[in-house]
């Protein structure tokens, strides 16, 4: 049911082809594909366990997969000989829990990897963090350790992490999950934001109005398969009676 | 014979407590250097040497420090190795403290939750540089009052380097009673000496797991 790409445009940022993988004998990938242009902002939905998740963490390759192919730029990460450490220089990604290091302060946790992995220099290092800080509308928290800031506000800090590797693509997996409303419409707004300066992302999220808002393609994953895909418009007019399912139960 | 206890007697027993003291801060070091190999070996992606720093913290635990010293002290020379007892003993300790402090240490890694691991690896940070810069320190909050613990049972156990001669707090009172024959009054302030050793850091390392409570907390959620 995949859109197949126009061999004329230019090659897709991310794309999975036929993708397999179990975790034992559960089948949690069975044959996805789907393909993310430059600049597009792809959402992934359906219920817990139908694999969206798994797919996501397959494309920074924090699972390997059984058979298929992934690739990512100029990666191909279903390689076994892929340089991982070039990989997620190119990819960011957000977890639902954070993750930010609790040891370090908010400046520490974004200048870390830059410093580290890109060897550039301490001082441009922090002039970059105040620059991500104030993309994602926390200036004023350089100095703060994760547990002096909100949830909401830890995450926005974990999104400025990443974009301070400057990536290619993101990856938000439930971004706004372990958190209140409120607080997710803060986290959602910066994510608005950074689409609408031209990031590729791939989002998995249940918040169907705002996926609606933001997706230029919805990929509907059901039973480890791809069921149905499209523009944001097949939440409102799904094609199968599952998506319908989905998205009546999910509104 | 003998005569009763006197300065130069408790001068003796001081010049012991200074040695108990000296070897316990061997062992800490030795074991300590030990012990952090030990368990950056137990949680080493290669599983050979899993399995051999694993085998090695069993069989060390599983053996008693007397024993090792034994081993040490008497069986070297058997295989033309002679060591002093000072060496027996430090060495002895290094064995069995690096065993023991492998492990707490390993649990203190462990500990750090799994998406900690996750964050730092999708930073493209490498596998070195995630455990130096993320999962160390955080390691090393949770492992503090066990390790400063454990440094409790490393002062007592020094006392087992007096089957090997070295004159350290036990041996000094041993070679006091002989001549006095004041088992009970000598043996007392030996416990006493033991107790005033101990008992701070006993302290120190409660008062370290109540603080640390709440901080090891925020790591669980953070």
């Amino acid at each position: 049911m995949h859109k197949i790409s126009n061999v004329a445009s230019q090659s897709p940022v991310v794309s999975l082809r036929n993708v397999h993988k179990s975790f034992g004998p559960l089948k949690v990938l069975d044959g996805v594909s789907f393909e993310v242009d430059r600049g597009e902002v792809l959402v992934l939905i359906g219920r817990s366990g139908s694999g969206k998740s798994t797919a996501l963490r397959c494309i920074d390759r924090f699972e390997t997969i059984d058979s298929g192919e992934i690739v990512v730029g100029s990666h191909r990460v279903s390689d076994p000989k892929l340089d991982l450490r070039a990989l997620r220089q190119d990819v960011g990604i957000v977890f639902q829990s954070y993750n930010l290091f609790p040891h370090l302060t908010i400046e520490e946790n974004i200048t870390l990897a830059p410093c580290s992995v890109k060897g550039i220099s301490k001082s441009q290092a922090k002039e970059q963090a105040r620059q991500v800080l104030a993309q994602v509308g926390l200036e004023d928290k350089l100095h703060q350790y994760p547990e002096q800031l909100s949830g909401g506000q830890q995450q926005r800090a974990a999104i400025a992490r990443s974009l301070a590797m400057q990536p290619k693509v993101m990856l938000f997996d439930e971004v706004t999950s372990a958190l209140d409303p409120e607080l997710t419409g803060e986290v959602l707004k910066v994510i608005e934001a950074l689409a609408a300066d031209g990031m590729t992302m791939v989002m998995v999220t249940h918040e169907m109005g705002f996926a609606r808002g933001i997706a230029n393609r919805v990929v509907f994953m059901h039973r480890g398969k791809v069921h149905e895909t499209g523009p944001a418009a097949i939440l409102t007019s799904p094609a199968t009676p599952e998506l319908a399912q989905f998205v009546g139960t999910g509104l | 014979m003998g005569g009763s206890l006197n300065a130069n007697h408790l001068m003796f027993l001081g010049y012991g407590a200074l040695w108990t003291i000296g070897l316990s801060l061997i062992g800490l070091l030795g074991g300590g250097i030990a012990g952090f190999i030990i368990a950056l070996c137990r949680i080493s992606p290669n599983r050979i040497v899993r399995l051999l720093s694993a085998g090695y913290v069993q069989l060390i635990q599983g053996t008693p420090l007397l024993v090792i010293m034994f081993l040490t002290y008497f069986g070297l020379p058997t295989l033309g190795v002679t060591v002093s007892p000072l060496t027996a003993a430090g060495a002895s300790l290094t064995i069995y403290v690096g065993a023991y402090l492998g492990e707490i240490w390993r649990g203190s890694i462990e500990s750090v939750p799994k998406p900690q691991w996750e964050a730092a690896e999708g930073l493209g940070l490498s596998r070195a540089q995630r455990m130096m810069k993320v999962i160390l320190p955080q390691a090393m909050r949770i492992a503090t009052p066990p390790t400063v613990g454990f440094m409790v049972q490393i002062i007592k156990n020094t006392s087992l380097a007096s089957v090997v001669g070295f004159v350290e707090l036990a041996r000094s009172g041993q070679i006091i009673n002989n001549s006095l024959f004041e088992p009970f009054l000598i043996y007392t302030i030996i416990a006493v000496i033991y107790f005033a050793l101990c008992y701070p850091i006993s302290r120190i390392s409660r008062r370290l797991e109540m603080r640390s409570g709440p901080a090891r907390l925020s790591l669980g959620t953070a």
